[in-house]
């Protein structure tokens, strides 16, 4: 079998399971999990570029998702002139602050290289005086801007612009902070930067949760506005009409599939820009060079190359990647919520998406964030179902019987985890393998 | 003077005796993962999951205790419980060794791809945990909940402020002292725990000098899954146990490795309580230790706290990101045990 | 015939062979030195013999039983000491948990031979609980020697023991290795000092790529114009 018709049959399976999906359960299913299919292979994807180009372990994809996310609400959601008015320039200004004393800080630092101890009392106290200033001017703001109609607003709001710019807001808020820690962490043992971004990622969650005046934290933002047109306004067309009207189904379900079809659409056009670029730069001369650095670091090293400074090429436009996906989700939802931001399902399924579909290998990637996201979606029923039949001689009020179908729910956690230890001990090349180039 | 006695008494009550007692679950925490580090040369993400696994099984044998009616009296029925859970815990890091770890020694893997393998073995065991257990919170700590009451030193000292010490922080700490004290005497005195020291300091010499390096790895084992247990134990008896919270204690537990030196016991533990007091100093509000300490009349409004509780987890980063910036082979560098 | 030969070894790393049919070998109580210009396969012959490098032709016989097929880790059990020339102590632990370790195989009590070990390097005692990694360069070399002595070998293969240390140093370890060999210890041994390692030889074997060029006494080498011409600088 050719690698081209195997990678032919993969994706036609894996289409043949969705049409299942649309024939059993219903279309509707079908296109929720193609969507999610879509925005996952973005993120394989991201994930991929550092891990398979690079040899990178991100153990943060999470936050960099939420980045993503919260651009989707700074972009889209219009600004709340209240808020702005009861302590908008002051957080801002405060905020200013704060960045200010970052540099300061950072000046002071470099300045006073030979000045032993000194030094790291100086900048301490740089730090701790700027820290000081802009809690002093940020507070009061941010309690001001809380208090404007905390049920319904209660935070700045974000520019009123169409949610579509976020995506790239999403990519560089990512980037952003990849920069940071990478500069942090690389260059430094591999084990640093897995640490140091599992440590980002939850911080960046917390800091979603609790910062009110920026996301609304727990009160989660709703009803962002979408690229694509609303289910009512569908209904009331009159080609939505006809077209449900010869398939024979609901006029309702028909606007729902049209919604869905379009941000497939979306979906797809950005999967296959970011494709192509990843497809691109690997076989570019930079692509060669990262999987040179990647195999062997020292011979790349004896040649001249700057090692930290290519990995953290790689890491930052891997982040960025992951960012739009982030923030694509949160178009899709239609909803900012930063409680369910959870590691296993935004670090933890990633991973196993781009080893089950093959490290280093695009298509790989693609292939890997549908096949998972397709059973993680459908392990739930299969899971319970399977549960059902286990605990079917037991009593039907039998205590083992109640725990299990209980907890049932977390077998997924288990299947994934093994999953992904199965898939490196015995197929560690994954569906596509990265092979000769 | 009776300010100041009162300003010790409520540093003491909400930092110094908390934070005691968190730094020593820190540090055997982070003895674990360092161990795991100087002789499998991997950073473990699967031990906090561990730790969970044996909180998980002292607690089920705790309750089976209960069940027959047997406790302790005034200790927690959970320290009786607790040698079978060590030994559960311990059996469980033998079987993943075996089933799982063994493979990739064999195979000579980058140390990453063990970062990944215990990615994916800390998620299987959290599922499990979740399925045997649930995502819920358990309390089984019983005996008498408090030392010192808070009233009780009022009484005693005529001060404002009370001092409070749980019964479990004074377990935490004492078991800690004994653990460490045993863990010591064992690397520096015994024959096996010299060859562990000698095999993470120089692999190629160790093999020379005839050490198994096979043995080795199973001691590092059990006393990883002894020191995982023990640290989880403590850990859910003095908060409360939920599977939940071992993943976030996996940040503060790497970030008293790393600020120690990762590999070096004696860094572990001094990291794990300069992790634990940082968290608790600074997210202390002190509005009440200035308003004992300036002037009346120039007490402060709000809170006074550098950091909100809801970040004392970006605490351990932040020390992370200084130490990896300023010295990244940490406080007492070194690979070794 | 040898009590330690090993005989017409071809070996190497990857596809070609570094040793050409190389024959090295030495007898008890005496010391055998090899010497030879830069990437002749010294180090490679003394892994040879230790086993730490598969033979693809030859074989390696101790007293006259064949032990081409052991494991190094058997080797040390068999009866026969290397000292590595990098990384030859552990750094973190005190001298005398070094000698200890060197004594990890033995289960019968062996502070005799610590006592020797003392003996024979009075600084070590002197420094018993201080981190190896702390000594001088020199000490060190002493550590590594005594930790391979702890197992009582019968052969003690060093390679370079000098390296990096001052000629005053090196005299003493000298003296030091003549004393060992006089026990009835086998001491084979490569040295870039070829011609202090050559006076204080038996049996010197010069080898260029990998094959045997002059074998003799040391004495003769050291008399041998074309040896001195080629490879002692005159």
């Amino acid at each position: 079998m050719t690698p081209r018709i195997k990678h032919l049959s993969l994706f036609s399976i894996m289409m043949m399971l969705l049409i299942m999906v649309g024939l059993i359960q219903s279309w509707n299913v079908a296109l929720t999990i193609l969507n999610l299919c879509l925005i996952s292979a973005i993120m394989t994807l991201g994930v991929n570029i550092q891990w398979g180009y690079a040899g990178l372990f991100n153990a943060g994809v999470m936050g960099f998702t939420a980045l993503g996310g919260l651009a989707a609400i700074l972009v889209s959601v219009p600004p709340v002139p209240e808020a702005w008015q009861a302590g908008g320039s002051r957080t801002i200004l405060g905020l200013c602050f704060g960045g200010i004393s970052i540099g300061i800080a950072v000046v002071t630092w470099l300045k006073t290289a030979n000045w032993g101890k000194k030094r790291y009392w100086l900048t301490g106290a740089v730090v701790a005086a700027g820290y000081a200033v802009m809690r002093v001017t940020v507070d009061p703001g941010i309690a001001a801007i809380e208090a404007v109609e905390p049920a319904k607003t209660g935070f700045l709001g974000g520019f009123g612009l169409p949610i579509l710019f976020s995506w790239l807001v999403g990519g560089a808020f990512a980037a952003g902070a990849a920069w940071v820690v990478g500069k942090i962490a690389l260059g430094l043992r591999s084990d640093y930067l897995a640490i140091a971004t599992l440590g980002i990622s939850e911080i960046i969650i917390y800091f979603l949760k609790n910062e009110d005046w920026l996301t609304r934290g727990v009160k989660n933002v709703n009803g962002l506005a979408r690229p694509v047109p609303y289910e009512i306004d569908l209904q009331s067309a009159v080609w939505v009409q006809t077209w449900a009207e010869r398939l024979g189904i609901p006029v309702i379900e028909a606007s729902s599939i049209v919604v869905k079809l379009s941000y497939a659409a979306l979906f797809l056009s950005v999967l296959l820009v970011v494709f192509w670029l990843s497809e691109t730069a690997l076989k570019s001369p930079w692509g060669r060079m990262m999987r040179a650095i990647r195999d062997n670091e020292i011979a790349a090293s004896a040649m001249g190359k700057d090692i930290t400074w290519r990995h953290l090429q790689v890491f930052v436009l891997g982040s960025a990647v992951i960012g739009i996906a982030g923030a694509m989700l949160t178009t899709l939802d239609g909803q900012f919520t930063p409680a369910s931001y959870q590691p296993l399902r935004f670090t933890f399924l990633i991973w196993v998406m781009v080893i089950v579909g093959g490290s280093g290998n695009n298509l790989g990637s693609v292939i890997g964030g549908f096949v998972i996201w397709f059973f993680w979606i459908e392990a739930e029923p299969i899971g319970l179902a399977l549960m059902d039949l286990i605990t079917a001689g037991m009593d039907t009020d039998s205590a083992l019987r109640h725990h299990l179908m209980e907890n049932a729910a977390h077998m997924r956690l288990m299947t994934m985890g093994l999953v992904l230890l199965l898939a490196l001990r015995f197929a560690p090349q994954g569906l596509i393998p990265e092979g000769k180039r | 003077m009776t300010d100041f006695l009162n300003v010790l008494a409520l540093l003491s009550n909400f930092a110094i005796v908390p934070g005691l007692a968190y730094g020593s679950q820190l540090a055997l925490g982070a003895l674990g993962v360092t161990l795991v580090y100087g002789v499998l040369r991997f950073s473990n993400f699967a031990h906090g999951e561990t730790m969970s696994f044996g909180a998980m099984a002292t607690i089920l044998v705790t309750w089976a205790l209960q069940a027959r009616g047997i406790s302790l009296g005034p200790l927690p029925t959970a320290l009786l419980a607790l040698p079978v859970g060590i030994a559960i815990t311990i059996g469980l890091c033998l079987v993943t060794d075996r089933l799982v770890y063994r493979y990739y020694r064999q195979e000579k893997t980058q140390p990453v791809t063990y970062l990944i393998v215990s990615v994916g073995l800390m998620f299987l065991l959290g599922g499990l945990i979740r399925f045997i257990i649930g995502p819920n919170d358990q309390v089984f700590n019983d005996g008498t909940r408090f030392i010192l009451k808070a009233g009780t030193f009022k009484a005693m000292t005529g001060l404002d402020q009370g001092l409070a010490i749980k019964t479990s922080q004074s377990i935490t700490v004492v078991t800690a002292v004994i653990i460490v004290c045993v863990l010591f005497w064992f690397l520096n005195k015994t024959r096996a725990g010299k060859s562990m020291r000698a095999y993470s300091d120089n692999e190629d010499l160790a093999l020379l000098s005839g050490i198994n390096p096979e043995r080795v790895v199973m001691v590092t084992w059990i006393i990883t899954g002894a020191l995982a247990c023990i640290a989880g134990t403590l850990y859910g008896l003095d908060k409360s146990y939920k599977p939940f919270t071992f993943l976030q204690l996996l940040l503060p537990i790497f970030a008293s490795a790393i600020v120690g030196g990762i590999g070096n016991p004696f860094g572990a533990i001094a990291g794990g309580f300069v992790i634990a007091f940082s968290e608790l100093f600074v997210t202390f509000a002190y509005k009440k230790v200035l308003a004992y300490l300036l002037p009346s009349g120039f007490a402060p409004d709000g809170l006074v706290q550098l950091l909100s509780t809801d970040y004392k987890f970006a605490v351990s980063f932040m020390i992370l990101v200084i130490v990896l910036l300023i010295k990244p082979t940490g406080l007492f560098s070194g690979r070794t045990l | 015939m040898s009590f330690l030969i090993g005989k017409e070894m071809s070996a190497g790393y990857g596809g070609s062979d570094i040793l050409h049919t190389c024959t090295i070998g030495v007898e008890q109580g005496e010391i055998a030195v090899v010497v030879g210009p830069n990437g002749a396969g010294k180090s490679t012959a003394m892994k040879a013999v230790f086993g730490m490098l598969p033979l693809r032709k030859g074989s390696v016989l101790m007293g006259d039983k064949d032990i081409t097929h052991l494991k190094p880790q058997e080797r040390v059990r068999y009866g026969m000491g290397f000292v590595p020339q990098n990384n030859n102590v552990f750094t973190s632990l005190t001298v005398q948990e070094n000698l200890e370790m060197g004594a990890f195989i033995r289960r019968d009590d062996f502070s005799d031979t610590l006592t020797q070990v003392f003996d024979l390097f009075p600084v070590l005692k002197e420094k018993r609980s201080q981190a190896a990694g702390e000594l001088s360069g020199g000490q060190r070399q002493q550590v590594a020697v005594g930790r391979a002595l702890m197992t009582q070998p019968q052969v003690l293969m060093l390679d370079e023991p000098t390296a990096g240390v001052s000629p005053i140093v090196m005299d003493e370890l000298f003296d030091r290795i003549i004393e060992i060999a006089r026990s009835g210890i086998a001491i084979l041994m490569v040295e870039q000092n070829a011609k202090q390692a050559l006076s204080i030889a038996d049996k010197g074997y010069v080898l260029v790529q990998g094959s045997n060029r002059y074998t003799d006494t040391g004495s003769a080498l050291l008399a041998n114009p074309n040896v001195r011409k080629a490879f002692l600088g005159g």
